[in-house]
């Protein structure tokens, strides 16, 4: 079970928290002039990495915030957490 | 015929404190200290159970939690009855009951017995070749199966024992109190870090304690009299906590693990009692360290299952640990020094030793030698080929090892024993290691693996780290703990070691037989009962990955987690299909590493305390007016309120008829409430509402759908203008925090520039809903400053108001198609503004209702549930509600995917009314719809989603879902049953009122 470091609250157990999936996925600012290819590229595909992934993380029985998390996903590693709208710390 | 094979007192045990305990039946007595497997052992029993597929019979193999054999069943009163507990962990109480688990009638004579002459018949992969077809007769099979496998059973009544989990946050754990494990726990303490020290046993020290000779010396000193000492020392120890008979279960990431602890388990039956029994720790520490030891492994020949046959190490240990002796002629066979370190001790005991069968063939080390002295012959590059005894063993055949260990030559020599002990080397025991994740490296030298990567803040020492010798734990495990510690110095850095134990081993992991391949049954998984020929057969059978194999022959599935034979499998799959160990890889080892309790899994959350209880500020007034409930999430809503000995139908029937003919009350407290607020609150409200909400008006309300960005109907309810910048949403019950969660989602992440503000307030207030043609009087009489006519007060507006000093909200919103109004007010006056209406419905006989009547009422208008009626494959306009979806609108939640090529098509599911063709006919909520019944397959159209008897109707009335249900008005469909076919009529979903005259009448 993970420690994870909220960027608000600070070190919390995981099971404070909820995984939101993949990060930096932009809703379209113009859903109607999509193709149904391009809706559906931005609605459904979702990158599975083994190794560097960047997620969604939510503080749900905490601070209530969303953050980014750069998680290695081959070993569980937390690289990086950071704010909603930060620029990721690690490439 | 029962023997006292104790031969002399020792450290663990007390003779001076007797126990009686019965095993199958019988009376025996053993002494404090004992375990169940040592004190049967003391009564020369060693025949404690069947083997699982075979039913060959088993005796007590090891001394410690990698037994595979010796699994009983408990029975401490009907309630306590516990299955799968190893005779070799615990210790005896006064008034013990075990039975042996696996046999049937019992453990002499075992009708599945027959198994083991038809096992030519059952082959590895035989379950899944034969029951898996037909598969209707898999229920007769699973009958046999189940009777003649039995694994023990569990109680069947609540289980009256206290169990409690328990959080610690240490600077470092230790895992294991043997040698290496009390030197860490000692440094780590001593250098200012609050330490945890956790052993599985009752006692600490592990091997070493009982290695009481003059072959292994530490400082001068035998090494058990050293470790003595330092035991003395680290109890005394401060910031050091020591917890025995605690058996770490899982080693997760970030250094969290699950240990077990054992508070009442050895206690006498009357000193339990209001004591919890056992702790679930759930700990988190920055560091840990592994010592947990190694296991040693079993020789792979024929018939190495009788019972009498253990490992070389138990019988060292119950000799040592608990003066014990095995048998009275005892064999040891080998691959490498260790029997002889057990021969030594069994000689000093005066238990006699009648030989020694070593696989090498060049030997020599102090430990030989001495054993030679005592007249011990030793049959140097010999292997056992079979051995005798049915329950029991009685003796062995040896024969020669060819040079290079793939045959055996010569002739056969019989020897006579009731004892063997055998040994393979040793395994590190690296189960919690590659639990938290970390990766093993194969060192060929002497066949093991070992940790090699770690992946969290951890370190592994002594024999779980590869380091098996006294000198090499010795030397070792300073420099690791140092440099993990990051200290300068220890207390172990000149300190004199002495150990007669050469390293030197002969390793094959299949022995040779002079019988031909497939006449043998050498087994590798003992409780599972998978051989050398299963595992050979499945690689025949074209399975190479070792997850595979592990899979279709079971070795190591068993609760043991094959603890004893994996390597053995591994190595004889390297051997079979010519690949290199290293590359083969392990199987995982999952947690837990010893069998839990569910006691301890569920602590306190059992009975009432399982799961939180939401109960309505109303809920008193339903209870003492003898509501039944319903669980909505985690809430208790009142479901109906039968009176004289209604049934639920006959309640729901009158409380639906009064709610339409004078008024009804509902306790809508549940719905979930959100307060929003900020200068762009209509904007985010057009934004995740289907519908448009700028211009609604100050002191309005509106209906909204909410939609998942796939197009999906995820949740609705209606939100009121409150003022300019300030709105309230309701919710469903279930969805309340998930929608919550979801606007907070899109807030924070895509819309960080709208400035809003969403608070829950789901809690704050309470709802009281009343319906029907007298709602306005009643109201009006609970709250007479309100100006309730329907010009002032229309249908889906809000006004504030006062209930005497309190503030309170009035909607006039309807669920129920009634003219309704609902007010919400601070939570703690709401029971008291309940029985206000109550009191003013009086003469208007108003009528609570419940959740059922609600659902009814609703139906009858066609009003959809989500959730119920919705299934996260509905789009608004397969709910028919177009009328709720905004054209104008640039964008909302899900609107492009209302025009994706899957949600335009025509033969969607659609909701539609259901009217069947016998009015007095209820559906079944679920039944399928299809439309011919002749054409096969049948085609299943849909199915109903809602269902019920309409009393203001006087008719069954359904919604449900149909493939193209919209161009389906008025056609007829079938909704096949087990035994009849209901006819029904495709209709609007609106039964009632189409024209909602009633909303004002
Ligand atoms: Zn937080």
């Amino acid at each position: 079970m993970f420690l994870i470091n909220c960027p608000f609250c600070g070190e919390r157990e995981q099971s404070e928290f909820k995984a939101g999936g993949e990060a930096h996925i932009v809703r379209p600012k113009q859903p109607t002039e999509l193709s149904d290819d391009q809706w559906a590229e931005y609605l459904f595909m979702r990158k599975n990495i083994k190794g560097i992934q960047f997620e969604r993380w939510n503080h749900i029985h905490g601070c209530r915030k969303w953050f980014n998390m750069v998680r290695d996903t081959s070993n569980d590693e937390i690289k990086a957490v950071y704010k909603m709208g930060e620029k990721p710390p690690v490439k | 015929m029962t023997k006292n094979l104790r031969v002399k007192s020792s450290k663990l045990v007390d003779e001076t404190y007797r126990i009686s305990f019965k095993f199958n039946g019988t009376t025996y007595y053993g002494f404090k200290g004992d375990t169940l497997a040592s004190a049967l052992l003391a009564n020369n029993i060693h025949l404690v159970g069947r083997s699982f597929k075979y039913h060959r019979p088993r005796g007590i193999m090891t001394a410690g939690s990698e037994e595979p054999n010796a699994i009983v069943q408990l029975h401490n009163g009907t309630s306590r009855t516990e299955p799968n507990v190893r005779a070799t962990e615990i210790e005896i109480y006064e008034g013990l009951v075990a039975t042996s688990q696996n046999c049937w009638p019992s453990v002499k004579f075992d009708i599945g017995g027959i198994n083991n002459f038809l096992s030519p018949l059952l082959p590895a992969g035989f379950y899944y070749k034969t029951f898996m077809w037909p598969a209707s007769f898999w229920e007769k099979y699973e009958y046999f199966i189940r009777k003649s496998a039995g694994l023990g059973k569990s109680p069947d009544v609540p289980d009256p024992d206290i169990y409690e989990h328990k959080y610690i946050h240490c600077d470092v754990l230790v895992i294991g109190a043997g040698i290496s494990g009390l030197i860490a726990a000692k440094t780590s303490a001593k250098s200012g870090f609050k330490t945890l020290l956790v052993e599985e046993k009752s006692y600490l020290g592990g091997s070493t304690i009982y290695q009481d000779s003059e072959f292994f010396k530490i400082n001068n000193q035998n090494s058990a009299s050293w470790l003595e000492k330092e035991i003395n020392e680290v109890k005394k120890i401060e910031n050091l906590e020591i917890k025995t008979r605690t058996s770490v279960a899982a080693f997760h990431g970030y250094n969290f693990l699950l240990a077990r602890e054992n508070l009442t388990d050895h206690l006498p039956l009357e000193q339990r009692e209001n004591k919890t029994r056992q702790r679930l720790l759930k700990i988190r520490a920055k560091k840990v360290i592994t010592a947990t030891g190694s296991i040693e492994r079993p020789l792979i020949f024929d018939n190495n299952d009788r019972p009498g046959i253990l490992l070389s190490s138990a019988i060292k240990k119950y000799a040592d640990l608990f003066g014990v002796a095995c048998g009275e002629k005892n064999i040891l066979f080998t691959n490498n020094d260790s029997v002889y370190e057990t021969a030594i001790s069994l000689i000093q005991k005066g238990i006699k030793v009648q030989a020694i069968i070593d696989n090498r063939e060049e030997i020599d080390s102090k430990l030989i030698k001495e054993t030679e002295k005592n007249n011990i012959k030793i049959y140097k590059g010999y292997t056992i080929v079979d051995t005798f005894g049915y329950k029991r063993i009685n003796s062995v055949s040896i024969m020669k090892l060819s040079k290079d260990g793939q045959k055996v030559i010569g002739s056969k020599e019989n020897i006579s024993c009731d004892s063997l002990g055998i040994s393979g080397g040793w395994t590190p025991a690296v189960h919690l290691f590659t639990q938290s994740g970390g990766k093993l490296k194969f060192r060929d030298d002497d066949q093991v693996f070992i940790p090699n990567t770690y992946p969290s803040n951890q370190i592994s020492i002594g024999s779980c780290n590869g380091d098996f010798t006294l000198d090499e734990i010795l030397i070792n495990t300073p420099k690791l703990l140092k440099e993990f510690l990051n200290i300068k110095k220890t207390e172990y850095e000149n300190i004199e070691i002495y150990s007669a134990f050469n390293k030197s081993k002969r390793n094959i992991w299949l022995l040779p037989s002079n019988k031909i391949v497939g006449k043998t049954k050498s087994f590798v998984d003992f409780q599972n009962d998978a051989t050398a020929k299963d595992i050979k057969l499945a690689l025949r059978e074209g399975f190479r990955s070792i997850e595979h194999v592990k899979r279709y022959t079971t070795t190591g599935m068993g609760t043991d987690q094959g603890k004893l034979g994996n390597m053995h499998a591994l190595g004889i799959i390297s051997e079979t299909a010519s690949s290199k160990m290293g590359e083969l890889g392990t199987t995982t080892f999952r947690p837990p590493y010893t069998p839990l309790t569910f006691g301890t899994i569920v602590g306190r959350n059992v009975g009432k305390y399982f799961d939180i209880i939401r109960k309505t500020p109303i809920h008193e007034w339903h209870v003492e007016n003898k509501a039944e409930f319903e669980n909505v999430g985690q809430w208790k809503r009142a479901w109906y309120y039968p009176q004289n000995g209604e049934n639920m139908h006959e309640a729901v029937q009158r409380e639906s008829k009064a709610a339409r003919d004078s008024a009804g009350i509902l306790d809508a407290s549940t719905l979930g409430k959100i307060d929003i607020q900020g200068t762009d609150a209509s904007e985010f409200l057009n934004r995740v509402y289907t519908n448009a909400w700028s211009k609604l008006e100050i002191g309005k309300c509106r209906y909204g759908l909410m939609l998942n960005e796939d197009g999906m109907v995820y949740d609705d309810g209606v939100t009121t203008r409150l003022d300019e910048n300030h709105y309230i949403m309701t919710t469903t019950t279930g969805g309340a925090a998930t929608v919550l969660g979801k606007l907070e989602d899109y807030l924070q992440t895509e819309w960080p520039e709208l400035d809003v503000y969403l608070t829950s307030v789901t809690d704050h207030y309470a709802t009281i809903s009343v319906c029907g043609p007298n709602s306005k009087k009643i109201i009006q009489k609970v709250i007479p400053e309100i100006d309730l006519s329907d010009k002032d007060f229309p249908h889906m507006s809000f006004k504030n108001s006062k209930i005497g000093n309190v503030k309170c909200r009035v909607m006039r919103i309807s669920f129920t198609g009634e003219q309704c109004y609902e007010i919400n007010i601070q939570a703690n006056y709401a029971k008291s503004v309940w029985e206000n209406c109550m009191e003013a419905g009086k003469d208007f006989n108003i009528t609570p209702y419940g959740t059922e009547t609600m659902h009814l009422l609703r139906a009858e208008k066609g009003f959809i549930i989500a959730g119920q009626d919705t299934d996260a494959t509905m789009t608004p306009i397969d709910l028919q509600m177009d009328w709720i979806v905004s054209k104008k609108k640039f964008d909302f939640i899900g609107k492009r995917s209302l025009y994706r090529s899957d949600t335009i098509r025509e033969d969607r599911k659609q909701l539609v009314g259901l009217i069947t063709d016998n009015p007095e006919e209820i559906l079944e909520e679920g039944a399928q719809i299809v439309a011919d019944m002749n054409k096969k397959p049948i085609e299943m159209l849909g199915h109903v989603t809602s269902s019920y008897f309409s009393p203001n109707l006087k008719k069954s009335i359904a919604l449900g879902v149909v493939k193209g249900g919209k161009n389906m008005m008025g056609q007829k469909l079938i909704i096949p049953m087990e035994k009849k076919q209901i006819n029904v009529t495709v209709t609007d979903p609106v039964f009632l009122d189409k024209e909602n005259k009633r909303l004002n009448a």
